[in-house]
Formats: structure tokens, C-alpha cells, sequence
């Protein structure tokens, strides 16, 4: 980005929350029906129904605002939103205008020089999602399925705090970090379940007043929101430094050209003539209430991530990965119950080999091929030293390939570590035997070779050997 | 004997008891008459005579078995805003001239739970928007008592066909006064309860802050009997409100002595018609008679509830039709470009010039720039006519004054202005903003045209209003009498 | 006050409503006057008064999160007069 300039980034999130049934009427919310076959009388809009709260929604969003350390408002009020879109059966969105359920939150990210930064949540309210417009396949017409016309809405809007694209899609990962840990929402930005807004305007640096800003919609992925928030700032930049003005505008971001454009078919501004919904009473949440909640919220990312650092010695980074899935976590902590090898031991298997498996394989961890059990089994006999470490990576891919339990596949194919001294002393001596001119060059001063005779010495003993007595055992016979 | 068709449900129910007649020959009795006589009202825009009879047999049979609901074998009519499966729902509009409803509306499924039978859908002003049932796509409604004058509205259609003698009750709805002015206009009982009183699942909305329910009978005891079956809570509209349901026809014998019967000062104003003055008056010495106490209350903001009414009423209403767009159903347009003119055109051809008025009206009171001055400030003021009203209650049991300012007035005389036509609501709409029950209850005539008397009560006091008028009925005969052309 | 044939237009648009020449007249002259006669509530002393939305002072009821709709696209679609494989169809929309 060019110098002299500042970028003021806020995001807002729109993320369907994963209950059983609609915010405002009793048909599924389940992906991928056939169309218009979950859309009963209220989301289509007829004439004479009317909405009734579903009340797991207002428990997901106070669990969200419990989370970011926000307000729940005791008192918040469900507004019309008017304007004409045939993905809009009423005519009207009913959301939350002017007393939104959730304000006043915080996060913290780790920006660009490692520290720690706070980004302020304006709000957060409770809406319903529209529904599907498709063109494809159709001649002059566009096919309206009602299907997720009422799947609830949890708008997530940001402070305009964000400074880089990587600021925001740090601060996008956590959310969609908390959303995830705390269950109510898949966070699945493929089926639309996570969509996110970005508005971006730029400034002279020092300069208070904020710029023009136009907003980018369309942005289903991390990659693409960073993409398209650089392409937009740079776009501003070299707008304005070209003596253009930038026009406050929706712009889709487009990932085929990576660029951004303008919608084509925003006429003018709507005037959404928000008013209280009369159909809906204010939604009243006691103190008692959010307390209950509070008591069952389970822990979240950030304090998972400090308690690892804490009680499991973790490195930092460790931490960060293993608790950045709540799935993960468990699984991480799970097997660490399990098994008498260190946690960090049982870290750096989980993040790497593990890890390297599941992606591998395209797997969830739910899908992983080796239970937190199976897993501990084996790091039990790394850390007895049964087996060593590069062994165990042997006896991982067996299991992988559903062998068996880790002392199976040691039995059957004899992979237990030799550790009888006499053994491995009878092994030493026949690669010193063996290699008489290295042998020479180390008693002369050439350490670094002792790696080539710990080779040597582990491929006589195919690999079993444990690596620690050879190392013991060699420096002992190649004292000069 | 009485014709059965001028018996009340009281009395037919007793008649159906004793043998005297099946609810089979009442029914094919009264689409007699609809047959005979709606062409001269138009009260009807459907009439479900096959479904009537079979509602009749079955009433007949399940009485026979000892099944026997609250309203077992009545016939009624319900307002044409009311959802009913299967059958045309229109709403008085082109705009749903196609639309058949593919669910029954709360209050149709409990008035058939307790046996009614429904002879039809009655004609009613579009949308529910007008006092004289004169802005129907179907043709307008006439007064049975003088067939060039207009039956009030919007549930003209109801009231005409009640006090034509062509059903004994029929369901309205009300929002400004669209039960309680047209009763008074044609002579008949009408009751909006209490806001959250009955449930509006099913009832095409106008204006959902200020939209109830009720009925329109000939008699006080037959409107308690309709009532106690349409109340009640459920679960499907988060306005309705969880209260008990008293058994409305039980409580009206009780005397009304020593009771507060609070008199507006801001009513009776030149522009109250004089003699209809004379007649609300009569009647609330009548009430006095029977040992109520008449006593003064003030409703200082009172005058603003007409301009109140008329912003937010549009405001809502321009909302909540704008689902009417040809998608999903109702009138769709058959020239079009685009999408807009799909919308633009629909709308322009499936609603009539109040509509179109109206939702103007309400898209321009809630635009950016004059939400704070019109819609909000209208909230504001609804607010001290609400607290007007409870202030006044504080004292009284119930508030008694006119209905309407005149008679019923000649067709096509009130159309051009749409502010005298506003005006007609002066009395009644008070209540609409204030949530509370009223009804009105026929006083007399003015050149041989009705009026009645109106009374709004506390919060959930049905039973007061009920009772009042009960008693009065009681002492009085004006609910008896019927037009000549009709008897 | 009155109102102008470009607000009434706008209004028109904002609402999705087609209007002729004749019914613009009309409306220009009605709405003119209704906005008149409202605007009376300018007249009321309302410092500090809290707007009305509801009559009732009733908190919003919840309902438990089940599934309680079934299909009945077919039947629902009876109303609809163009609907092809399931979906309702509408001219097409560029985005």
C-alpha cells in the first residue's frame, strides 16, 4: 500500500445460526432440500400469518454477546426493514433496528507486529435470512426458492477498527473461531451459513476524518476477503490520487478476475423505512437469565488457548492451532488424558503428523482415522520408550490404515526399540569395525560425524535402536 | 311464532334443542333468503351453500349424538378477511380475486369447532380500509334500512347481512371502528374485545397494531355467545394475550347498579349530528334507570385520535401489503418488462384508489425525513390518549357516548373527500389506539335510519360492556325492530 | 402542506405502485390533504412521552425450536400463476 495513507476496514458478519427450526415459523432450516419444500405459510409470506420468536435463537445470541464481553440488552425490539426483492416474500426483512439484543463488544487479534489489538463490536442483532434467487437454467426468468427465507440471522457488525486485510481477516477468523466453539453456528461459508461484508475507505494518514467508503459484498472465503479488501484499497488509492473521488457504493467482489465492481442492480438508495414490527413484542431477557447462560458457556478460544499455554507447557503457537477448533481441542486434550507422554510431546503430534493425515485425506477431526485413544496408546509407548519417535511415525500410518491398535502393529511387525545395551554395544562395534577411516577423522576432532556413525548404527538395527544409548554408547567407544 | 330467521341464537339454539327445527332446514332457510335478498345488498361475495348444508347435516348428527358445541348448527357468516380452506378469500380486493385460501384463520377454525355453519363470505371495504363499504372490488353494500345509504364499514357486508336477517351473527374486524360503526349504522350489536383478545392468526392484516376480531349480532347475549368461542389465546400470534376466558353469556344477568358510566365531555360537539345526540343521550338515561351513575370524564387529547389513527394505520398497512406482488399469489400482472413493472403493474391493477391512498400515505409518514415527525410523533400522541383513557377509567366502569356522528349516509355522498370520510370514525377509533374492548348497541332511530350507543370498557372487560348492554336490552326494543323490506 | 408530483412519485416507486396520469392528479390533490389534516399532531405537547408501538405491555412469547412444518410446496403453489420446477418465477434479476 502506498505510504501517507490509512485504511479504515469494518466488517460485518452475517452468520446463520444452527437451530432446528426458523426464527419466526416451524420449518426446517436444513441445507440442501429440495426448493421451496421447507417454506411453510409464515416464510412465504402469506397473507394472515404471523411470526412467533423461536427461543434458542435469543439463547445463541446471547451466547454470542456473553462471548465478545458485550451487553445483552434487557429490552431489544424487532424492526421492519422495507424494500421490494422477489428473495423477499413480505416485502419487509424483520430484523433489529434501533434496540439490537447484543452491544457494546470486544475482541482482541494479534496484529501484523505480533501485538495484541482490541477490535470494539458495535452490535449484534438477530435477523432472518432471505431467500435464493437462481438464473441459471431458466430463460428470461429468475427461480425464487423460499427455502432459507426465515433461517435465523446473527448480524455481527465491527467498529471501524480494523486497519490491513489481514487485521480483518484475523479478526473474521476469530468470530468465526467463537461462533464455532460455542455451537451455534457450523460457520460453513460454502453453504452461506458464514457471509461477511467488508466496508473499506481510505484517508491520508492523520487525517480524523474518515473517506468515502463503499462496501464489498461477496465474500465467502478468507482468502477472498483479503484479496478483495487489498484489491479495493489500492483501487481507492489510485482513484483518488488520480484526482477521483470514491463514490459510496456496493461492489462485488469478483474472484474469477480478483477485482471488485459495482452491483449493477442497486437503484437508487432504498429508503428502508425501518418501523418496530407490531406483529412482535420487545424481547425481554432477564439478569437471571443471562447469568444461566453465562454459568453454561463453554470455554472459548481465547481462554483455552491461554489455560494450554499454562498447563500444558505449551509453545504459543501450539496452543494457538490446537485451540482454534473446539473439535481439535478436545480431541488434543482428550488424548492427553490418556496417555502418560508429555503434552507437548502429544502437541507436536497432533499438529503435525495428525494434522498432515486428516488434510491429507481431506478429513474432519471428527473423522479421524485415529481415536484420541488409539493416539495416546501409542505416544504411551514413545514416552516408555518402546518404541522412538521415528518408529512411532511407522507404526501412525499402520493405524491410519486401520492395522490396528499401536501395540498391535508393534508385535506383528517386530518394531519394539532395542534397548539391551549389549545389543546395541555389539552394533557399535561392528560400524566402528566397519568404518575405520571416519573412526579416525573423529578421534582426530571431526565431531560432526558422530551423526554419520548414529546412521550407520541405525540402519544395522533397521531403525530400533534407541537413538539416545547409541549416542551414549558411540561417544563412549570413540573416546579417543 | 317469530320467523327463525329474526330468532336469535339463543333462541334457535333452544328451538334446535327442542326439535322444533333442524339446523338442515335453518340453513336451507336462510340461503333461501341470501338467494332471495343479497342481490339488493351485496352483502355476500361468496356464498358456500353445499359446504353450509354439509356443515348443517353434520351439526344435526353430532347433536343427535349428544355432541353438542356452543354454537352446534347456527349458521353465520364470516368477513370475507377471515382465511377459511378452500374457499375464495378476498378481502374485498381484485387483488385476491384468484386467491384461494390454503388454511382456515384461528377464528374459523374455533367458530367450526363449536358447530357453526358458514353460509358465506360477506362483502366488506378492500383491505378493510373505509367506513361505508363503498371501496370493495366487488360493488359496494347496502343499508337494509334504506338501500341508497351505505351500511358503514369495512364489515358493511356483515352488518348488512345480520341486520337483513339473512344470518344471525357474522364475524368482523375492526381497526378504527370497522365493527362497531357499521352495527351502529344498520342497527345492529357489535363487539371489538380487548387487543390479544381473540387471535388474528388468519386475519388478513391492515393494521396489526390496532386489527381485532369480533362479531355482529342482533343481541347483546348472542354477540356474548360468539365472542366466548372466538377468545382465547394462541400460540401462532405472539399479540394474543394468555388470559381466562370468562363465560361471557353466564355474566351478563348481572345488575349494573352502582356502576360508573363515564360521559365525554369532547363528545357531544357540533359535530355530532343533533339528533342522534338526543338518541345516545336517551339511552344513557335508560342506563341511569337501571342504577348506573353517570359522571363526567375529560379525554383531553381525544381530538388527535383521528390524524393519529391516520398515520399509523397507513404505516403499518403500507408494510404489510407489500407481500401482494404476484409472485406467490393474488393478482399478477400480464404485461410486464421487468421486475419492477411486474410489481409496479400487479399492485397498480389488483388494488383499488383508497388502498393505493393509504399505502402512499403510510410509505410517506415512515420515509426518511418524516418518520420523527409523523410516525413517530403519532406514536407519542397515542401514547396520551392511551394514558387519557386510563386516567378516565380510574373512576369509571365504563365510557358511554355515540357511535358514529350521523346516521348512515347516502351512497357516493362521503367518497370525493377522503377526510369527511375519515371523520366518520371520530368516536370510535380511541379505542383501537388504546387497545380497549367496545361495542356498540342500537339506541334508536333518526329518520327511520339506526344509531347506536358505544361503550368502551377496561381491559378485558368484555364482560362489563356485555352486561351494560344486556341489561339495556333488557328495557328497550331497538334491537327487535327490522327493516320492512327484510322482515 | 402539499405535496409535489415528484414526491408523490417517489412515494409511488418506494411502494411499487403503477399509477396513470389521471390517478397521480388525484393522489396529489388527496394525499395533499390527508398530510394536512395529520399534520395537526404537530399541535400536541409530546416532551418526554414514550412512543406507543403496542397497546398491550406484554414481553415477546418464545416458542421451542422444533420442526414442526411439513412439505406442502404442491399445494401452496396452487396459488402461484408461474411456477416451474418448484420455484417461483419472477423475470430475471442481474445482479
Amino acid at each position: 500500500m502506498s505510504a501517507g495513507w490509512e485504511v479504515v476496514i469494518g466488517l460485518e458478519i452475517h452468520t446463520q445460526l444452527a437451530t432446528r427450526s426458523k426464527i419466526f415459523s416451524g420449518a426446517s432450516t436444513a441445507y440442501g432440500a429440495e426448493p421451496n419444500t421447507q417454506a411453510c405459510l409464515v416464510d412465504l409470506g402469506y397473507p394472515g400469518v404471523l411470526p412467533v420468536l423461536n427461543k434458542e435463537v435469543v439463547h445463541m445470541a446471547a451466547m454470542f454477546g456473553l462471548a465478545v464481553d458485550a451487553t445483552v440488552a434487557p429490552r431489544s425490539v424487532f424492526a421492519r426493514k422495507n424494500y421490494f426483492y422477489p428473495d423477499l416474500p413480505k416485502g419487509y426483512q424483520i430484523s433489529q433496528y434501533e434496540l439490537p439484543i447484543v452491544e457494546y463488544g470486544e475482541l482482541f487479534i494479534t496484529d501484523e507486529e505480533g501485538e495484541e489489538k482490541r477490535i470494539g463490536i458495535t452490535r449484534a442483532h438477530l435477523e432472518e435470512d432471505a431467500g435464493k434467487s437462481i438464473h441459471e437454467g431458466l430463460d428470461r426468468s429468475s427461480g425464487i426458492d423460499l427455502n432459507r427465507a426465515g433461517t435465523p440471522l446473527l448480524e455481527i457488525v465491527s467498529e471501524p477498527d480494523l486497519r490491513s486485510a489481514k487485521e480483518a481477516v484475523a479478526y473474521m477468523r476469530k468470530i468465526h473461531s467463537i461462533v464455532r466453539y460455542l455451537g451455534i453456528s457450523d460457520g460453513n461459508m460454502q453453504e452461506g451459513s458464514f457471509r461477511c461484508d467488508a466496508n473499506v475507505s481510505v484517508r491520508p494518514s492523520g487525517q480524523e476524518e474518515l473517506g468515502t467508503r463503499a462496501e464489498l459484498k461477496n465474500l465467502n472465503s478468507f482468502r477472498f476477503v483479503e484479496k478483495a479488501i487489498n484489491f479495493e484499497i489500492e483501487r481507492q488509492i489510485d482513484l483518488i490520487e488520480e484526482g477521483g473521488k470514491v463514490v459510496q457504493e456496493t461492489r462485488l467482489y469478483d474472484s474469477d478476475k480478483d477485482e471488485t465492481r459495482p452491483m449493477r442492480s442497486k437503484e437508487e438508495a432504498n429508503d428502508y423505512r425501518y418501523f418496530p414490527d407490531p406483529d412482535l413484542l420487545p424481547v425481554e431477557i432477564s439478569a437471571e437469565y443471562i447469568e444461566t447462560v453465562r454459568q453454561q458457556l463453554p470455554e472459548l478460544p481465547d481462554a483455552k488457548r491461554h489455560r494450554f499455554i499454562d498447563e500444558y507447557e505449551l509453545k504459543p503457537d501450539d496452543a494457538a492451532i490446537l485451540t482454534n477448533s473446539r473439535a481439535v481441542a478436545d480431541f488434543y486434550e482428550a488424548t492427553v488424558a490418556a496417555t502418560d507422554a508429555k503434552p507437548q510431546l502429544v502437541a507436536n503430534w497432533v499438529v503435525g503428523d495428525l494434522s498432515g493425515a486428516l488434510n491429507r485425506d481431506g478429513l474432519d477431526i471428527a473423522e479421524s482415522k485415529v481415536s484420541s485413544d488409539a493416539l495416546a496408546g501409542m505416544l504411551t509407548r514413545v514416552a516408555d520408550n518402546t518404541i522412538s519417535g521415528k518408529i512411532a511415525k511407522q507404526v501412525f500410518e499402520a493405524m491410519w490404515d486401520g492395522e490396528g491398535s499401536a501395540d498391535e502393529i508393534i508385535e506383528a511387525k517386530g518394531l519394539k526399540q532395542i534397548t539391551d545395551s549389549s545389543a546395541i554395544e555389539a552394533a557399535v562395534d561392528k560400524v566402528i569395525e566397519a568404518n575405520p577411516g571416519q573412526v579416525a577423522e573423529y578421534k582426530a576432532g571431526k565431531d560432526k560425524l558422530i551423526g554419520f556413525f548414529v546412521g550407520q548404527v541405525m540402519k544395522e538395527t533397521r531403525g530400533q535402536a534407541n537413538p539416545g544409548q547409541v549416542n551414549q554408547i558411540l561417544k563412549q567407544k570413540l573416546k579417543p | 311464532m317469530m320467523d327463525t330467521h329474526s330468532k336469535s341464537m339463543t333462541e334457535l339454539t333452544a328451538g334446535l334443542e327442542k326439535g322444533e327445527f333442524t339446523s338442515v332446514e335453518l340453513t336451507a332457510g336462510l340461503l333461501e333468503r341470501v338467494e332471495a335478498h343479497d342481490e339488493k345488498l351485496n352483502a355476500f361475495v361468496t356464498v358456500t351453500a353445499d359446504a353450509a348444508l354439509d356443515a348443517a347435516r353434520a351439526a344435526d348428527a353430532a347433536r343427535a349424538a349428544g355432541n353438542v358445541g356452543v354454537l352446534n348448527g347456527l349458521p353465520i357468516v364470516h368477513k370475507d378477511i377471515f382465511c377459511t380452506r378452500g374457499v375464495k378469500t378476498t378481502c374485498g380486493s381484485k387483488m385476491l380475486d384468484n386467491f384461494i385460501s390454503p388454511y382456515d384463520a384461528t377464528v374459523v377454525e374455533r367458530l367450526a369447532a363449536a358447530g357453526a355453519v358458514v353460509l358465506g363470505k360477506a362483502n366488506m371495504d378492500e383491505f378493510a380500509m373505509g367506513s361505508s363499504n363503498e371501496t370493495s372490488f366487488y360493488g359496494p353494500v347496502s343499508n337494509p334500512w334504506n338501500l341508497e345509504c351505505t351500511p358503514g364499514g369495512s364489515s358493511g357486508g356483515s352488518a348488512a347481512a345480520v341486520a337483513a336477517r339473512l344470518a344471525p351473527a357474522a364475524t368482523g374486524t375492526d381497526t378504527g371502528g370497522s365493527i362497531r360503526q357499521p352495527a351502529a349504522l344498520t342497527g345492529t350489536v357489535g363487539i371489538k374485545p380487548t387487543y390479544g383478545r381473540v387471535s388474528r392468526y388468519g386475519m388478513i392484516a391492515f393494521a396489526s397494531s390496532l386489527d381485532q376480531a369480533g362479531v355482529i349480532a342482533r343481541t347483546a347475549e348472542d354477540a356474548a355467545r360468539v365472542l366466548g368461542v372466538m377468545a382465547g389465546f394462541d400460540e401462532r400470534d405472539s399479540t394474543s394475550i394468555d388470559h381466562p376466558v370468562p363465560d361471557y353469556v353466564a355474566g351478563i344477568g348481572e345488575s349494573i347498579k352502582g356502576l360508573k358510566v363515564g360521559i365525554v365531555r369532547q363528545h357531544f360537539d357540533e359535530g355530532l349530528d343533533a339528533a342522534c345526540g338526543e338518541r345516545v343521550k336517551e339511552a344513557i338515561a335508560v342506563i341511569e334507570s337501571l342504577g348506573a351513575e353517570a359522571v363526567e370524564v375529560d379525554l383531553p387529547n381525544i381530538d388527535y385520535s383521528v390524524p393519529t389513527y391516520y398515520v399509523v394505520a397507513p404505516a403499518e398497512c403500507s408494510s404489510n401489503l407489500s407481500r401482494f406482488d404476484g409472485v406467490r399469489f393474488g393478482h399478477r400482472a400480464e404485461d410486464f418488462e421487468d421486475l419492477r413493472d411486474l410489481y409496479c403493474r400487479s399492485r397498480g391493477e389488483g388494488f383499488g384508489d383508497e388502498v393505493k391512498r393509504r399505502i402512499m400515505t403510510g410509505t410517506y409518514v415512515l420515509s426518511a425525513g418524516y418518520y420523527d415527525a409523523y410516525y413517530l410523533k403519532a406514536q407519542q400522541v397515542r401514547h396520551l390518549i392511551a394514558d387519557d383513557f386510563k386516567k378516565a377509567f380510574a373512576d369509571v366502569d365504563v365510557i358511554a357516548g355515540p357511535t358514529a356522528p350521523t346516521p348512515a349516509f347516502r351512497l357516493g355522498e362521503k367518497v370525493d373527500d377522503p377526510i369527511t370520510m375519515y371523520l366518520n370514525d371520530i368516536y370510535t377509533i380511541g379505542a383501537n389506539l388504546a387497545g380497549l374492548p367496545a361495542m356498540s348497541v342500537p339506541c334508536g332511530f333518526v329518520d327511520g335510519l339506526p344509531v347506536g350507543l358505544h361503550l368502551v370498557g377496561h381491559h378485558f372487560e368484555e364482560q362489563t360492556l356485555l352486561r351494560f348492554a344486556h341489561q339495556y336490552q333488557q328495557v328497550t326494543d331497538w334491537h327487535t325492530a327490522c327493516p320492512e323490506a327484510f322482515a | 402542506m402539499s405535496l409535489s408530483k415528484d414526491q408523490v412519485q417517489h412515494i409511488a416507486m418506494l411502494a411499487r405502485l403503477e399509477l396513470s396520469e389521471e390517478e397521480y392528479a388525484e393522489s396529489v390533490k388527496k394525499l395533499s390533504k390527508i398530510v394536512d389534516f395529520v399534520d395537526h399532531l404537530s399541535e400536541a405537547d409530546t416532551e418526554g412521552v414514550v412512543p406507543m408501538a403496542h397497546p398491550l405491555d406484554v414481553a415477546q412469547r418464545l416458542r421451542s425450536d422444533a420442526v414442526i412444518e411439513a412439505d406442502e410446496r404442491d399445494r401452496y403453489q396452487q396459488n402461484a400463476s408461474s411456477v416451474s420446477g418448484g420455484l417461483y418465477l419472477v423475470p430475471k434479476v442481474i445482479e
